[in-house]
């Protein structure tokens, strides 16, 4: 198929970006999304230009590097899908798609789809984790979890990072990122030393770096490639009101 | 220099912690004046980060990535094995010992591999301390599952993301490390060459990948922790950023680099669809637990798989392997795939797969039970084909996968040069020549928690802290080389991009240096690989410019890289003329067409010493000695 791409350059931080027109003339319905793009980037190669720089790395949807928002959604059109494992065969011969990096103040733009997510890491820092030095604990065994605590962890835990949540979010909320770990760790017993220092932390954390509220969309669920729930949200909000009344 | 890999004396079950009681110890006090650089934030880097720092050592960690939680160990999905013989079937710490030496067709060391096992327990018990998800019973007990070329169930998994849940668990660790101010992280940074003054690895130089700028590091040790070389093949299942430029200029800086031509290639990657291929994308093995795996009896036979019959089939690994079957190891399974496939019986586009067939299972159980326990899987199938694999069979072929080669170590994990150390993929020692599923995450998580926290303080308690600065010359010297490096790669300005060379050398490395190898055609790829690496530096064209974020000059020095090692590799699989584990050279196979071991001649490491820009490397011999275990044929049977 042949397609038009609308994509947006900025040489870095500080410059003004813009949108660039390109032709995509061979494009297989069996390429990922990324490949098209490798595709346009080995004849900008050729021709003189300078490749459209994004995020990549695992290219099967675990590692959280890419961060491209398609036709104006964080991964595009496929619900619990990275732009890395989205195929061309969901878009048609003559389209016009739009790619963009994330847009939100937390997440500065580095150069072109590429947008600085430090602001995760320091989230994290602040007490997304169980205090256990290494050495010293006791028999994996002697802290039974429940089934059903076990499977509600891991599915807090699927979260990728990518950061697809904050830039689907018209008010750039990190909320659903924040509430998966909040709560993959609230679930287990392992977790509940810090419960109370932890959320409180993170969430200060969250608001310093400049991420907004959540106003109830839900378009962070949508967008999420791992389909992160919104009721970690309420659930991070009760340990919020827990903590912060204790 | 004599390789010496200062295996403990005494009986196998005791050298670890007799050496550990051996070991100098350092004052807590003293401990924060030494700084210690890892480069790599994956299993083995993110948790021998994390301890050093716990332990009191200063320490700073470099990644590539955005952020260190994305190091490819995170894309390991089927489990990680331990001996907690949890489900009473037999396991113990001698089993999976005696497994994983077999496993690794009798080309690793035993004190190494016994260590791991080990150590194996405790790491589960951390894992979980730390908050990791893996999957449980009803009682709230751990579960278990077995897993590829194991016949007791050891395995521990977090749905088809363990490899996720296990760097997260590592990685919060670390992040818990750089709040506490005993860790500085600087992602978005390549190692681009080791700085070595007086014989010691004293320091990295590095490039900023955002600003452009090159900076020098210093501290009194270094840790690479960088991964494996797959991409060498440029199709594999790594992550397109995964590379061999640290330990190979770690390499030319005077590391030995040892075995480099056992690489595993896995059965149960999803195939090649066309040209535009960027990366391969595995199937956990974990699938054939369930899973049948078969091609039809009839040569191209263009039948949908539904309509042959059962007696049309061929279910080779289960015909050829009864005791094993489906669960055969790695490279076993992969050559006979690549058996039924050049006989003319794969199945798909260009007749390049087999069928991975469920259907067995879930008349057995039911098609819930099975959905459940491979739901992200079959999802990522039906995502990439187009195919649902709970209605037809899943198709599947080797992919090169994971690299058991790596820079040479001694049983403290310190390379030959003092004050190097490397773990995890990125070194050569516990798997032999063949890795059984379910290690790899086992053996990153041994080296960084529990052996390197240890062994380091061993070396640095015999040298005083901070004694070369970077002001020394050789930082200079070595920034200038490395300055030089990038202003080349961009003065070309050829005809052809990276990405192009590395694709064609992949192909030669594939087709040459593959599952199947032979004199002559590694005498070719010998022969070949020089005049595309000329090629490569008369007629690359990497675009923009060293002062800011440039991907394909990143590309450009990987691939050149690659172009080197290319040649050690199929230099070693050359001269190694047995057949063992993943190395399976065709003029060197039993009658019904096993790999034959020549244990009189090749029960060694080969060690490769660089001895200059385009001179012959110089071969070392660790000689393996085996006094716990019998040296047998391998058999699945």
């Amino acid at each position: 198929m042949k397609l038009k791409l609308k994509v947006w350059r900025q040489s870095n931080a500080q410059s003004a970006g813009k949108f660039e027109i390109y032709e995509a003339p061979d494009v297989s319905p069996d390429m990922s999304f990324l490949e098209m793009l490798d595709g346009v980037n080995e004849r900008l190669t050729r021709d003189g230009g300078e490749p459209i720089a994004f995020d990549h790395d695992c290219r099967e949807g675990i590692c959280g590097a890419c961060s491209l928002t398609i036709n104006g959604v964080p991964h595009g059109p496929e619900r619990g899908t990275t732009a890395c494992q989205l195929h061309m065969r969901h878009f048609k011969d003559g389209d016009t798609i739009v790619i963009e990096p994330w847009r939100a103040r937390p997440f500065p733009v580095v150069r072109d789809l590429v947008v600085d997510r430090g602001s995760f890491d320091r989230i994290i820092q602040a007490g997304g984790y169980v205090s256990a030095n290494t050495g010293g604990v006791p028999d994996a065994n002697a802290i039974p979890v429940g089934k059903e605590s076990a499977e509600m962890a891991m599915d807090a835990a699927a979260c990728i990072g990518c950061g697809a949540c904050v830039a689907a979010c018209p008010n750039a909320s990190a909320m659903l990122f924040v509430a998966a770990k909040v709560s993959h760790l609230a679930s287990l017993p392992q977790g509940q030393v810090e419960r109370r220092r932890r959320v409180l932390n993170m969430v200060e954390t969250m608001d310093k770096e400049g991420f907004g509220n959540c106003t109830n969309h839900y378009e962070c669920m949508r967008a999420c490639p791992k389909s992160i729930h919104v009721k970690f949200i309420a659930q991070m909000n009760r340990e919020y009101l827990r903590a912060a009344s204790a | 220099m004599s390789l010496d890999a200062k295996i403990p004396p005494g009986p196998l079950p005791e050298k670890w912690d007799k050496h550990k009681l051996s070991i100098k110890l350092i004052n807590p006090a003293n401990k924060r004046k030494y700084k210690i650089i890892v480069v790599g934030s994956g299993l083995a880097g993110a948790s021998a980060a994390a301890s050093l720092a716990e332990l009191g050592y200063e320490v700073e960690v470099f990644c590539f990535q955005d952020s260190p939680r994305r190091a490819h160990s995170i894309a390991a999905q089927g489990g990680i094995n331990a001996a907690k013989n949890y489900p009473n079937d037999g396991d113990s710490v001698e089993r999976l010992f005696y497994d994983t030496i077999k496993g690794g067709d009798f080309r690793s060391r035993e004190a190494n591999v016994y260590r791991l096992a080990q150590i194996s327990n405790a790491i589960i018990d951390q894992c979980v301390a730390q908050g990791v998800p893996f999957a449980r019973e009803y009682g709230g007990y751990l579960a278990n599952r077995s897993f590829g070329g194991a016949q007791v169930s050891r395995t521990f998994y977090a749905r088809g993301q363990t490899g996720q849940q296990l760097l997260l668990g590592a990685y919060q660790a670390l992040e818990r490390q750089i709040e506490l101010k005993r860790v500085k992280t600087f992602p978005r940074t390549e190692m681009l060459d080791l700085v070595v003054a007086d014989g010691h690895a004293r320091g990295i130089i590095i490039r900023d990948l955002v600003t452009g700028e090159i900076r020098s590091h210093a501290a009194d040790a270094v840790v690479l922790a960088t991964g494996g070389y797959s991409n060498v093949f440029y199709l594999s299942t790594n992550a397109k950023g995964c590379n061999a430029t640290a330990i190979w200029r770690a390499y030319k800086r005077g590391a030995y680099f040892a075995n480099p031509c056992y690489t595993q290639i896995h059965p149960t990657c999803i195939p090649v669809t066309g040209d535009h291929q960027s990366k391969l994308t595995l199937m956990s093995e974990s699938l054939r637990n369930d899973g049948r795996i078969w091609v039809p009896k009839l040569p191209k036979d263009k039948r949908p798989p539904y309509e042959i019959p059962e007696n049309e089939r061929d279910y080779f690994l289960e015909r050829k392997y009864p005791s094993y079957g489906n669960l055969a190891p790695r490279d076993i399974a992969s050559r006979s795939a690549k058996e039924v496939c050049d006989a003319g019986r794969g199945v798909g586009p260009g007749g390049q797969g087999v069928y991975l067939d469920f259907a067995a299972a879930v008349e057995r159980l039911g098609v819930e039970a099975i959905v459940e326990r491979y739901s992200n899987l079959f999802e990522m199938y039906e995502r990439i084909t187009a195919e649902d694999p709970k209605k037809a069979p899943m198709r599947i072929y080797p992919a090169p996968h994971y690299t058991m080669g790596g820079l040479w170590v001694d049983y403290n994990l310190m390379g030959t040069i003092p004050g190097l150390f490397v773990l995890g993929e990125a070194n050569f020692s516990d798997h032999g020549a063949n890795r059984l599923g379910a290690s790899a995450l086992m053996q990153g998580l041994a080296d960084g928690y529990f052996v390197l926290p240890m062994t380091i303080g061993g070396y640095l308690a015999t040298i005083k802290p901070g004694q070369v600065k970077t002001d020394h010359t050789v930082f200079a010297q070595a920034q200038n080389q490395t300055r030089a490096l990038t202003e080349k790669l961009l003065s070309i300005r050829g005809s052809r991009s990276v990405d192009s060379f590395h694709r064609e050398l992949g192909r030669l490395m594939w087709n040459k240096c593959g599952m199947a190898r032979s004199e002559a055609s590694l005498k070719e790829a010998l022969a070949e690989i020089p005049r595309l690496r000329a090629s490569f530096w008369k007629d690359v064209k990497v675009p923009g410019s060293g002062q800011a974020l440039n991907q394909s000059l990143e590309q450009a020095g990987r691939v050149a890289d690659f172009l080197e090692f290319a040649e050690l590799l199929c230099r070693d699989a050359l001269d190694r003329r047995e057949s063992c584990g993943g190395h399976f050279r065709v003029e060197h196979q039993t009658e019904e067409g096993e790999a034959k071991r020549d244990d009189a001649n090749f029960c060694y490491v080969a060690a490769w010493q660089h001895a200059g820009d385009n001179k012959e490397p110089v071969l070392h011999k660790e000689p393996l000695e085996f006094e716990h275990v019998q040296l047998a044929q391998r058999s699945y049977k």
